[in-house]
């Protein structure tokens, strides 16, 4: 079973401040006054790894997105590289794959068009694409087994190429941090395999991924720490959750947490 | 081609030509986006700007283009808030701006309907050459945004949420799309009338889509279409003596039909083709639908 890699990143302790790639202090977010997240305190420091994992509506999609601005924090602090989030504006550093290929799709685009506007973070407003630029699209194709794919329209590939190409996306800008919401979902093996060797080699070459999942499949040996998202509190912060009961069956090899409640559904559920 | 010896006719179509070029240009963004409808909607808002014009016997283009202009941040700004009463605040604005339009126009001192109507319709026919040198420079305007920032503004109607992240002036290219919107409706306003505009905003794009495969080259094929749809309604409402605002956009229609109907037959004789004689079963024709382009990829490099 490999879903229980465990690597002790807390010992690095509080010394390297300067480290910290995305901290959370206290933060709250809510939508129309009901809170979605209270209270919440977490960080990720460079070279990490680390995956928010927990049930859907437990909030943790909601945590990506309040570190990254899309929605805003009604209490506590968000810093990114050591950067309040209000004043943040080094967004080339960050590299953002969204669940899905955004509403905006009524006009086709083809994978090298999405592909390269992942650049645009670095490339100056009404500056022509340079030779670094086109050479940064094409290796994230690369990476992502999509050069034969370039001409194609997004909207008629399959879900987890369509996710490839938004992972290719987030690539070409060569980011520090990687921020994946849900990247493994509804995506086929083959996509998988090809996402968990493209983070395997972004973070082996010194990148931090900061991940959200209700499973993590193939991606478990990856993850440095796991953050657990429960009814809008953080219920663990530590290594990978290990798998229990009949999940940790050879042949079933998700890794999620469970809510004392779901245990429930696996009654009805087992397969 | 003894049409285009007179003058009339002559600027009718270069007003018309600048439609068709500009008005799709900027539509695909705005098709893009899911906002076929807001070229309408802006056309209604305008309308206060002309009877403001007409009232106080300014230019009601000028004003028509400060109203439009008004009326689009407005609606940016609607959509930027939140989409719950959106809808119906984008109506109250629409309607409020065609019955102000009416209102006004009712007021001024020349009251004859037959002013408004030539903007509602568009009179491309008396196109003078001061309004040839407005549209020109408005379209050029509307062209240079278009292009010059299509990378941005793709990204952005693209997946705006990702434009953000990506530290874009999300707001800034919002607006400034909002704005150049509403010079593109106030430009056609002369040639197809400004209830008619939406059209040539979307109907090319509609029409190009059907072919294309990318961003741009949807663009560059809806730029094409939207000119030569404009050309042959000019010429045919010369020569046939019909509304030339309408014959336009029904040009522009019925090539949409073709290429709707032409990449229809297209395909079924690829699936007939592909499914082969001796396997004409309802079932090989349905998996045939699938071959050969859409085939799942299953080679991966890694």
């Amino acid at each position: 079973m490999t879903g229980c890699t465990e690597r002790s990143e807390g010992r690095a302790g509080r010394a390297e401040k300067a480290l910290t790639v995305v901290d959370v202090t206290a933060g709250t977010v809510g939508y129309g006054g009901r809170p979605v997240l209270r209270d919440v305190t977490m960080s990720v420091r460079a070279g990490e790894v680390v995956a928010i994992l927990g049930a859907n509506g437990s909030g943790k999609s909601t945590l990506v997105r309040a570190i990254l601005g899309l929605v805003p924090v009604s209490a506590g602090a968000v810093t990114l590289f050591g950067t309040p989030l209000r004043r943040f504006r080094q967004w080339r550093r960050i590299g953002y794959v969204p669940q899905r290929v955004g509403a905006g799709s009524g006009v086709p685009a083809t994978v090298g068009e999405v592909v390269a506007s992942g650049r645009l973070a670095r490339r100056g407003l009404l500056r022509p694409a340079s030779d670094d630029d086109r050479r940064a699209v094409g290796a994230a194709l690369v990476a992502m087994g999509l050069l034969d794919r370039v001409r194609h329209p997004v909207a008629t590939l399959s879900g987890g190429q369509q996710q490839r190409v938004l992972i290719a996306r987030a690539l070409a800008g060569e980011p520090e941090l990687l921020v994946l919401d849900e990247p493994t979902a509804g995506v086929d093996a083959a996509s998988q395999a090809a996402f968990a060797g493209a983070l395997t080699d972004f973070a082996g070459s010194g990148g931090t991924v900061l991940l959200v999942a209700h499973e993590l499949g193939p991606l478990a040996p990856v993850v440095s720490r796991a953050v657990v998202v429960h009814q809008g509190g953080i219920a663990h912060d530590g290594p990978v959750p290990r798998p229990a009961g009949h999940h940790a069956d050879p042949d079933h090899d998700h890794v999620h947490p469970h809510a004392p409640d779901e245990h429930l559904g696996g009654l009805w559920g087992v397969r | 081609m003894s049409l285009f010896q007179y003058d009339f006719m002559l600027r009718a179509l270069l007003g018309a030509l600048v439609t068709g070029l500009t008005a799709p240009a900027l539509g695909t963004y705005l098709v893009q986006r899911r906002l076929a409808l807001i070229g309408d909607g802006i056309g209604h808002v305008a309308l206060t700007g002309v009877g403001v014009g007409l009232l106080t016997g300014g230019s009601p283009v000028l004003a028509a283009v400060l109203a439009a202009a008004a009326g689009a941040v407005v609606v940016e700004l609607i959509r930027e808030r939140g989409r719950a009463s959106g809808d119906v605040a984008l109506a109250l604005l629409f309607y409020g701006g065609i019955s102000g339009g009416v209102f006004l126009v009712g007021l001024s001192a020349d009251k004859t309907s037959a002013n408004l109507t030539a903007y509602l319709f568009g009179s491309p026919l008396t196109t003078s050459r001061a309004d040839l040198v407005t549209m020109g420079l408005l379209g050029a305007v509307v062209l240079g945004v278009a292009l010059l920032l299509r990378p941005w503004l793709f990204a952005l109607c693209q997946d705006e949420e990702y434009a953000q992240v990506s530290g874009l002036p999300v707001r800034a290219l919002n607006l400034l799309l909002a704005v150049t919107t509403a010079v593109t409706v106030t430009v056609a306003m002369r040639a197809v009338g400004l209830l008619l505009v939406s059209a040539l905003m979307v109907v090319p794009v509609a029409t190009a889509q059907q072919v294309t495969r990318g961003f741009r080259a949807t663009m560059t094929a809806a730029m094409a279409i939207g000119v030569l749809s404009a050309a042959a309604g000019i010429w045919f409402a010369g020569t046939y003596d019909t509304a030339p605002g309408a014959t336009i956009v029904l040009v522009a229609i019925a090539a949409f039909l073709v290429v709707a109907v032409g990449t229809g037959l297209r395909r079924a004789v690829r699936r007939r083709r592909v499914a082969g004689p001796a396997s004409a079963g309802a079932g090989a024709v349905a998996d045939a639908d699938h071959v050969p382009e859409d085939q799942p990829d299953v080679v991966l490099d890694r």
